[in-house]
């Protein structure tokens, strides 16, 4: 008799019975909770976990880049459920040139303040987002410092005898 | 001379105005204002007495530490986690470097993580300290705040026998302790965590049933517990406003399980409740240092992991292979597996956790610092807006913010 293979999280196979078509990779089992989805099925998606799979809250949002790599950004969501205790991190591949993603603001007030923060350091623009403008950094800031081609010391100093 | 008719028509435009009570004005509050604890800047819309909008203004601080993470070695990030909620460094390391022991896959042994678990609960302490001492002042109690500094005074002075610094201090490590724990350590944190219940009794005494600090702060900054959740907000303020939920408890880390402790919840969700609770998170982890302390298992205090963890001093002069390890740790770090992690632990402020991202290398792809103060402070304009100006400074305090870990 073969070794039964591991069988899905229920969380996944609601997703998957829920709207295959939003995600990028099929869902599947691993260490971890991950879901790679569609950029444009972001906040459909994050509204259904919201509402339908007690995912109360959006721990965090970042960005990953992957440059020189294409699609070179990955947004990552890390959601969590206090009442069911599990962690879900959602994946959403974005291309190099102009990343753009819809606010999830409207499903999550906390996610305003995340979605700047990545558009003032990873320059990915949210549509929809209310107030979409530079957090960290003053407004007249040149670049997106957390891009991995953006140098570590800036474009001001050079350090050539470093 | 003026035109008769001009000056007739603007003193009638001047009666046909609102009166001014009604008039919206503008106010910066900050950067530099003293109970901004750092430097936040909120610009309040106000009508009257009572604040109509509130915008925090954030960024002052930034260091760019999240790309200054890129550029290090895995062990040298270390270093900057002290820095940016720096009233809870050993706990910032901890949640930095539990992610990264997952991804290494090494284990740690009982007393490096019962050592963890005691310095982070000092340090909670010492956050808690701090907290209590400028709230207060803040409302203006002024003594408070001495008896509070010097309990702080003592747990610096832990700290710094431990490591040999006070507040950057960097002890917890990837793959264990950075230094062997000190001769005589527990008698100095025994002598402060006993005298420590009497203390949260003293400061009790002046403010728990004052009728003046009662006044400043019941009912004042109440915002719905959903609300709270959708904004973000985590730690002592969520069970304050009656959710059962501590990081400690529902995921356990670094051995949290077998430790005896309660959660404290109350319902009101204002400045009053924020209080209560912390004060007796403060109770709670002076019984788990007491616990620590009582049943601190022997054996080693980093783990066997000759890669990544430097070798003794002894076996470095005696044994080649330690010779090599030290050198190859020391010049180009260790090469962390690709793969990504991320560890919830609980600050004194609520929930912190590092994203970390490794693409196979020695140095880190990306460190994402989920911060409590971050997400906590998007919850000001809730607090602020509909109530009195003289209250803003009381909802302010009871939120417990650190810049540094905002804007890291």
């Amino acid at each position: 008799m073969p070794p039964d293979a591991p069988s899905p999280h229920p969380l996944l196979a609601a997703l998957e019975a829920w709207d295959l078509h939003a995600f990028s990779r099929p869902p599947e089992a691993a260490d971890e909770l991950l879901v790679w989805v569609v950029p444009a099925r972001i906040a459909d998606v994050c509204r259904y976990l919201r509402d339908e799979q007690g995912f109360e809250r959006l721990s965090g949002l970042t960005s990953i880049d992957r440059y020189p790599l294409e699609p070179r950004f990955e947004a990552v969501y890390l959601l969590h459920s206090i009442s069911r205790n599990i962690r879900l991190k959602l994946k959403v591949a974005l291309p190099g040139a102009d990343p753009a993603l819809p606010s999830v603001t409207s499903v999550w007030e906390g996610a305003n303040w995340y979605e700047r923060e990545a558009f003032d350091l990873f320059g990915i623009r949210f549509g929809g987002h209310p107030n979409l403008k530079r957090i960290l950094l003053p407004e007249e800031w040149q670049g997106h410092p957390l891009r991995r081609d953006f140098p570590v010391h800036g474009h001001k100093y050079t350090y050539q005898n470093d | 001379m003026s035109d008769p008719e001009i000056s007739t028509a603007a003193v009638q435009a001047e009666h046909e105005a609102p009166p001014p009570a009604t008039r919206r004005m503008v106010l910066n509050m900050g950067p530099q204002h003293p109970s901004t604890h750092g430097v936040l800047r909120i610009i309040l819309e106000l009508d009257g007495e009572i604040v109509r909008q509130a915008e925090p203004e954030i960024g002052f601080l930034h260091t760019g530490i999240e790309k200054q993470a890129e550029a290090l070695t895995w062990q040298q990030v270390v270093t900057i986690t002290d820095r940016i909620d720096y009233l809870s460094n050993l706990g910032n390391n901890l949640a930095y470097v539990l992610p990264v022991e997952q991804l290494l896959q090494i284990e740690i042994p009982p007393q490096a993580q019962w050592m963890r678990v005691l310095l982070t609960e000092l340090s909670r302490i010492n956050s808690h300290v701090v907290w209590l001492g400028t709230h207060a002042l803040d409302l203006g109690a002024m003594t408070v705040y001495f008896y509070c500094f010097r309990e702080r005074e003592d747990i610096l002075r832990i700290f710094e026998l431990f490591s040999g610094q006070r507040m950057m201090t960097s002890y917890i490590r990837i793959g264990g302790l950075a230094l062997e724990p000190p001769r005589g350590w527990q008698q100095a944190v025994r002598k402060f965590n006993d005298a420590l219940p009497s203390k949260i009794d003293e400061y009790e005494d002046l403010l728990t049933a004052n009728p003046i600090f009662m006044r400043r702060v019941q009912g004042v900054g109440h915002v719905p517990l959903d609300r709270l959740l959708a904004l973000g907000v985590t730690g002592p303020m969520i069970r304050a406003a009656g959710l059962k939920w501590d990081i400690r408890k529902a995921e356990p880390y670094s051995g949290y399980e077998k430790f005896d402790f309660d959660v404290p919840v109350y319902q009101e969700s204002d400045v009053w409740t924020r209080y209560r609770v912390r004060l007796e998170e403060m109770r709670q982890s002076q019984r788990i240092v007491r616990q620590a302390l009582e049943g601190m298992p022997g054996g080693p205090w980093k783990a066997d992991a000759p890669h990544v963890v430097l070798p003794d001093r002894e076996k470095m002069k005696t044994q080649m292979e330690a010779l090599i390890y030290h050198f190859k740790i020391v010049t180009e770090g260790f090469r962390v597996p690709a793969g990504e992690a991320y560890v919830p632990t609980e600050s004194p402020r609520g929930e912190i956790g590092f994203f970390v991202v490794s693409d196979g290398t020695a140095k880190p792809l990306r460190v994402f610092m989920r911060t409590p103060s971050f997400g906590n402070l998007q919850a000001l304009p809730a607090l602020f807006e509909g109530h009195l100006v003289a209250d803003s400074v009381a909802a302010l305090g009871s939120m417990d913010f650190v810049l540094g870990d905002v804007d890291r």
